[in-house]
């Protein structure tokens, strides 16, 4: 936030500011939560994916204000707008079906279900507005750096989430990975605020993983 | 079954966003020109070899590092390692991935020259301040 005050328009990338804000403060949150009720509290582990869930929810608005700078020229703000509310009202409802049809302990299950599908779908319209920006030839590098750190951290998520439904044994690989892509994301657009001014360009050829 | 399509998918688009976000890293510094003090030292022009970058990298651990610097040297490093074990792997099988990794670690050792080279401007310049105060 304060690196977008003083490198940047504030206002251009507000929900990304916005995101980090709810971040900081559910952060305090679960820091009070764990030194009331320990690490292994059923309280901290509500809290934490509860928390966690919204936090993501907070990063579907950063990425509707992403999708609204890159198509800004076109004017099409709102229909996507409208069009992603849609689908995150979808995936809660396909979430809440899947796990009604099926689990005893529904609440537990059911945060775990949307979480998969929220970063899933969250990946998704990241890929496609990764495809967008080569489309239209992109070459803002701050925001180009800004939607790729973000590909990341949907990607490292949705395979932890998939993962831990598959596999919830295998504590030692999901349990370390999303806080490597959480310490990963903010450190990321720290840099593209810090080293890019908004203006600063590159070849979009330069970025598609094959050569064109 | 759910999972384990989400788990692929979401793999596959990890490694893409990688090397694309390694790409857009490299191609911020691929334009900058080297400075005739650091071409001397390490012996590249205007295009490094991707067996320079071991060379490279020891001299940027020589060098007191630039905080800004740290984490883009960081992922440069494990693109790098990264396409060293595709193009040993797969580099047999498919010849034209042998020949863009090649093409691939040659700009991560560019890269790391240019890094190389902001780090001894940083320096020369703290220097300088603390010479004149």
């Amino acid at each position: 936030m304060v690196c977008s005050l003083f490198r940047g328009p504030l206002r251009r990338y507000f929900t990304l500011n916005l995101y980090m804000a709810m971040s900081v403060l559910v952060n305090a949150g679960r820091y009070v939560v764990f030194t009331q009720h320990g690490l292994m509290s059923s309280e901290y582990i509500y809290f934490y994916y509860y928390s966690d869930a919204i936090l993501t929810i907070c990063l579907y608005f950063a990425l509707m204000g992403l999708y609204a700078i890159v198509f800004e020229e076109l004017g099409v703000g709102m229909r996507l707008r409208v069009f992603m509310m849609l689908l995150l009202i979808g995936t809660t409802l396909f979430s809440y079906s899947v796990v009604h049809q099926s689990e005893t302990r529904m609440l537990t299950r059911y945060i775990v279900e949307i979480s998969q599908n929220l970063y899933f779908v969250g990946l998704i319209l990241t890929y496609v507005l990764w495809a967008a920006l080569l489309k239209l030839r992109e070459s803002r590098i701050r925001v180009i750096q800004i939607v790729l750190s973000l590909g990341i951290y949907f990607s490292i998520n949705a395979a932890t989430y998939a993962l831990r439904n598959a596999y919830p044994n295998l504590r030692f690989v999901w349990g370390y990975l999303p806080v490597a892509a959480g310490v990963f994301l903010p450190i990321a657009w720290i840099y593209a605020f810090m080293k890019f001014d908004d203006e600063a360009r590159l070849a979009p050829s330069r970025l598609a993983a094959v050569p064109r | 079954m759910m999972a384990a399509v989400i788990f692929v998918f979401s793999v596959a688009a990890l490694m893409q966003f990688f090397v694309s976000y390694c790409r857009s890293l490299i191609a911020a510094s691929a334009r900058r020109a080297l400075s005739s003090d650091v071409q001397d030292v390490i012996g590249i022009r205007r295009s490094a070899s991707g067996d320079d970058f071991d060379r490279v990298m020891q001299y940027l651990y020589l060098c007191p590092d630039r905080r800004e610097d740290r984490n883009g040297i960081k992922a440069i490093g494990a693109y790098f390692r990264m396409l060293g074990a595709v193009a040993k792997v797969m580099g047999r099988l498919i010849p034209s991935l042998r020949v863009w990794t090649e093409s691939e670690r040659s700009q991560c050792a560019y890269f790391a020259a240019v890094a190389l080279d902001r780090r001894i401007a940083h320096n020369r310049d703290m220097f300088a301040e603390q010479m004149s105060a």
